[in-house]
């Protein structure tokens, strides 16, 4: 098999609490603790989980946006957690990112042209009328049109904003595409739209996703391989079908058996867990789910499990696999 | 645009097909305040005055005829003649070119010094910030007129400086200003995306948070002149301005209170003079605001 596009290795994001006047560190908040993954180039991998669970922060982390506390980032051979500011900043270029508000996302003041234009302006690629001719075109590939460059962001609709957000994420050709919620902010008929536009366009620049997102629905619609965060850690990583159909973590079955199915006389087993998410400033001992985990076992409380592969393409971070298999 | 009769939003819609920048949407919002528009023009009006007025005056501003002393006025002086027989109307004319040069290049002074600080303070935040706000607290704790003088005190009394200390009790004012906005813009999602596309500090600052933070400082920039050209004649009543023989209003007015029972002439012109640039300045610094400052329609 050949190489994955990017590779992640113990990513952690830890903020410090200060208080006081003179800021003393009297905590951490734990926002992404030990992740790791890694994406095969082509394919998509989707990452789920409830809002706080750090998945959002994981993007970040990728595109160096937030300095990783600790781990190292490995994108296309290159070491990005080791990169300069400078040479980061570069580097970027191969690397887009695809933001959740298409409202808060567009600068008000640049007209679409403009925005589309200032990625290639910065990386300082092709001149004025290649640039020009660029921007036409990629408008056109995410469904407007070239007279749209002559408008400004506040003449769109969501849906239309968004494909222009898409449309400047592609402009300097990256070839890992990491979307942030990119439909959770518009309505359904919309959020299909533009799903199957990142298809459509996922196979014809042969690009790579990082799909973020809370609905199961969406995630499973786009992804080929899933990962499902819990407070700061990644619980279960498995090809799409597999997670869907077979989930092996209490937290995916619990998630999963939350999805609303559009039919009303479909029953299965319900898994509820009560109680809220721990704060990620003082997370549980062990397993940060076993507060709330139907399940939980004596070592749970103790020993933090590890992401371990107990099928093929399919691995939990779940004592209730460890050594003997599954249960 | 929701409570227009149906047949206006038509012809909005039309016109929006062109393209519509933000500031072209601010100059239509602004054209729909009668008050706005009645400041432009009384602005517009001084401002003229300021830059043609002296070449079309009756008289120079230091013709002393001393047999027409405190004139009242007349259709030979249109505003009268002063205690030393010069013509008060020429004199007013010429003080539009004092006073609106003091208060436009003090404020140019303190929005440029002002927004450096305020950006590099919002933007770079940590130890800068709290340096530069510390003393932005300090200046604000003095009040502005006993600043002035202290500072013209320090500089010795003269027109430049009183300009000089009006711009520097204005930076504070400014500073905190965008350092506020700046703030705010900095969460922005298009920052974070502007620098995920890999772009430059400097280009992030200058292309995408400054325009951005500019609303608020132009209006107060407009109202911070009609302070500037209240304080500089403040200060010239008080002796630490514009010296003798400057036709500058506030010291007209500090001139010209002996004469107050005898002569009001002397005091009203000067006194309106002062009063209608600064209401036009006040009127239009509102209009902008309301132009400005609803949320940038999305």
């Amino acid at each position: 098999m050949t190489e994955p596009l990017l590779k992640v290795k113990g990513l952690k994001k830890y903020f410090p609490i200060r208080q006081g006047v003179l800021g003393k560190v009297s905590g951490q908040v734990k926002a992404v603790d030990d992740v790791s993954f890694y994406v095969n180039e082509g394919e998509t991998l989707g990452i789920v989980g409830e809002s706080g669970c750090g998945k959002s922060t994981t993007g970040r982390m990728l595109m160096r946006l937030l300095e990783p506390t600790e781990g190292s980032i490995e994108f296309d051979g290159k070491l990005l957690s080791d990169l300069s500011k400078e040479e980061m900043r570069k580097a970027r270029r191969e690397i887009q990112m695809v933001f959740q508000d298409p409202y808060a996302s567009l600068n008000p003041r640049h007209s679409i042209g403009k925005i589309l234009e200032e990625p290639l302006v910065v990386h300082g690629i092709g001149d004025v009328k290649e640039r020009k001719k660029k921007v036409n075109e990629f408008l056109e590939i995410v469904g407007l049109s070239s007279y749209h460059a002559r408008r400004y962001p506040h003449q769109f609709s969501g849906g239309q904003r968004q494909r222009i957000g898409i449309a400047r994420a592609l402009m300097t050709n990256p070839k890992l595409i990491i979307a942030d919620e990119p439909v959770s902010a518009l309505d359904v008929s919309i959020q299909a739209q533009v799903l199957n536009l990142m298809q459509d366009l996922q196979k014809d620049l042969k690009l790579t996703y990082i799909f973020i997102a809370h609905d199961l629905g969406v995630v499973r619609h786009i992804s080929d391989r899933v990962g499902v965060m819990y407070l700061g850690k990644m619980v279960e990583l498995a090809d799409s079908e597999s997670l869907y159909s077979k989930p092996l973590h209490p937290y995916s079955k619990a998630l999963l058996s939350a999805v609303p199915v559009p039919d009303p006389n479909f029953t299965r087993e319900q898994i509820l867990i009560t109680g809220d998410i721990p704060s990620p400033s003082n997370p549980p001992a062990g397993c940060t789910f076993h507060t709330r985990c139907p399940f939980k076992m004596d070592i749970c409380s103790k020993t933090v499990p590890v992401l371990k592969e107990v099928e093929k393409g399919h691995s939990v971070a779940c004592h209730l696999y460890n050594e003997q298999g599954q249960q | 645009m929701s409570e227009m009769a149906p047949n206006a939003t038509i012809d909005v819609v039309i016109k929006q097909d062109q393209s519509v920048g933000p500031w072209r949407e601010a100059w239509r919002s602004f054209k729909k305040s009668k008050a706005a528009l009645v400041g432009a023009v009384i602005v517009a009006f001084f401002i003229l005055l300021a830059i043609v007025g002296p070449f079309f005056v009756p008289e120079g501003i230091n013709d002393q005829v001393l047999k027409n002393r405190l004139q009242p006025p007349s259709a030979e002086h249109w505003f009268g003649t002063d205690d030393f027989g010069r013509d008060i109307f020429s004199r007013v004319v010429h003080g539009a070119r004092i006073s609106l040069w003091v208060g436009f290049s003090s404020v140019i002074g303190s929005v440029v010094v002002g927004s450096m600080l305020g950006i590099i303070a919002g933007y770079y935040g940590r130890w800068i910030d709290t340096i530069i706000s510390r003393i932005f607290d300090i200046m604000l704790a003095f009040p502005s007129i006993l600043l002035a003088i202290a500072v013209v005190s320090i500089l010795g009394p003269s027109l430049q400086n009183a300009l000089i200390a009006i711009a520097i009790i204005n930076v504070p004012n400014f500073g905190r200003l965008i350092r506020s906005k700046v703030l705010s813009i900095k969460q922005e999602e298009y920052i974070t995306s502007a620098k995920a596309i890999g772009m430059k500090d400097a280009r992030i600052l200058f292309s995408h948070i400054l325009p951005n933070s500019m609303t608020p400082v132009i209006v107060q920039g407009t109202l911070a002149v009609a302070s500037a050209i209240i304080e500089a004649a403040a200060l010239g009543f008080l002796g630490l301005g514009a010296e003798a023989p400057t036709p500058e209003w506030g010291k007209m007015l500090a001139d010209a209170r002996i004469y107050l029972i005898n002569a009001p002439w002397t005091m009203i012109f000067p006194g309106l003079a002062i009063m209608l640039t600064v209401l036009g300045f006040n009127l239009m610094g509102d209009g902008l605001r309301d132009a400005l400052d609803p949320k940038m329609k999305n």
